[in-house]
């Protein structure tokens, strides 16, 4: 059967990852080739990158990293940030990027996803979201979670698979730096409602917050930034631990 | 020199960087004669069935790589391995190139539990049912990548490995003479996946 999968993202913002980054042995703690090789031994099952840039010239320094990446890491690389148009897959996937990861680029065009999966076909397609509690809905949020779009999330991840999106990453801005665990009751009813994966994202703390999403079967990957850049949760041994735990992991 | 044939379908940037980082020289080539004088060939492909056989129809290549899978090591990966059969069944019903026998169906149709996900995508474990010098660095159950909605059947003399999904035993690597075929990708495959093009490398 299929391995659950563990997912190291890293925001880069003029050739460098951000959000806390602290690691132990490396030349440059900042490097996102270095931490791309460092995750790619430690056994991260693939990696995420997010172009938070907002220049041409911060662009063209990501798709220079992205090229250096895939040109010494081989496992399945997604990236995304400023997505809009084929042309912007084109341009990442020329790269060597897998998987393209669109999404307020989807909420302004939703034609994108249809667009994109029949050129590159349904498993390049990761339709990415933002979700928040509203008035007792899942809100989907536009903008890095600061524009309300006054959709229903789950209607719009329905939506976002039937145009032809693969995987859904799932970013509950409700439970996204606390720390407390992963939104459980969000993504459950997200799993109900799509039949691609669903990879997990936002509130993951320790070890154990890993073990209690992977009880839902619904689920098939956990994503996580500076848990894993600060090494506060260590990949290698969260992939043993998950193990003992009864879950599938690729060790 | 190891060729990789270029018909203008799939991302073929991994795979030439991870031929290049084991040490090996690999040339992306839609040229027929390049092709005949390569001492390796992969057919790579990701896509509908249908129409990438019709893009490598469209090349002229199909009799050389006909030819010379007769002669030299071929490796067809994920669907360039489904092209190496008799048939595929994806969206209408295509001839392949019969270089091993067997056809390629709809995955859905042959899993009972109908909850799995299709396409079957992520890391499974590959099972060696034969051995074969492929898997001289490789060690059974280790994790390999796929992304497939379709998959090879009725090809139980060729298969070597599998992978199981639900009831399944998905075909993961099939042999027949001179031809190899890798349902998931080596080059995303990790330390274990470049193992094996490693080998192939050195057949």
């Amino acid at each position: 059967m299929l391995a659950k999968r563990i997912i190291p993202c890293l925001d880069v913002k003029d050739g460098r990852v951000v959000k806390g980054t602290n690691f132990e042995g490396l030349r440059d703690m900042a490097d996102p080739v270095e931490m791309a090789g460092f995750y790619n031994n430690s056994g991260a099952d693939e990696l995420v990158f997010y172009d938070i840039t907002a220049s041409a010239e911060g662009r063209n320094l990501f798709t220079d990293i992205l090229r250096r990446v895939a040109s010494e890491i081989f496992i399945p690389l997604t990236v995304g940030g400023g997505i809009r148009t084929l042309d912007d897959f084109d341009r990442v996937l020329k790269c060597g990027a897998d998987k393209v990861s669109v999404n307020s680029g989807a909420i302004a065009d939703p034609g994108i996803i249809g667009a994109a999966a029949k050129k590159y076909g349904d498993q390049c397609v990761v339709l990415s979201m933002d979700v928040k509690r509203v008035d007792g809905q899942f809100r989907l949020f536009a903008k890095g979670g600061r524009e309300d779009t006054g959709l229903d999330a789950m209607d719009w991840a329905v939506r976002g698979v039937a145009a032809g999106a693969g995987e859904i990453v799932l970013n509950s801005i409700d439970t996204d730096g606390v720390k407390q665990g992963f939104d459980l009751e969000m993504l459950d009813t997200l799993a109900a409602r799509v039949n691609v994966p669903v990879i997990a994202s936002g509130g993951a703390g320790k070890m154990e917050d890993f073990a209690k999403l992977f009880t839902h079967p619904g689920i098939d990957a956990g994503l996580a930034a500076s848990i894993f850049h600060t090494r506060q949760v260590d990949i290698k041994k969260l992939k043993q631990y998950l193990r003992t735990q009864g879950v599938e992991m690729r060790i | 020199m190891i060729a990789i044939v270029d018909y203008g379908v799939g991302n073929l940037f991994s795979l030439s960087s991870s031929l290049k980082a084991l040490g090996f020289s690999a040339e992306v080539t839609g040229n027929g004669e390049k092709l005949r004088a390569a001492e390796r060939i992969i057919l790579p492909g990701v896509g509908a069935f249908g129409d990438a056989k019709a893009k490598l129809d469209a090349t002229g290549l199909v009799p050389v790589l006909q030819e010379e899978a007769r002669k030299k090591p071929l490796l067809g990966i994920c669907l360039g391995m489904q092209l190496l059969f008799e048939q595929s069944f994806e969206y209408g019903e295509h001839p392949g190139l019969g270089l091993v026998p067997g056809q390629v169906v709809d995955l859905r149709n042959d899993l009972t539990d109908k909850m799995l996900k299709v396409p079957h995508m992520g890391w499974n474990s590959l099972q060696i049912q034969k051995s074969d010098p492929l898997f001289r660095y490789f060690r059974d159950g280790e994790y390999v990548y796929y992304v497939h909605s379709f998959y090879a059947k009725d090809c139980a003399a060729s298969t070597v490995g599998t992978s199981q999904y639900g009831n399944v035993a998905v075909t993961g690597v099939v042999r027949n003479g001179y031809v190899w075929g890798t349902q998931f990708h080596p080059e995303k495959s990790g330390d274990a996946g470049l193992r094996l093009l490693k080998a192939f490398a050195e057949l």
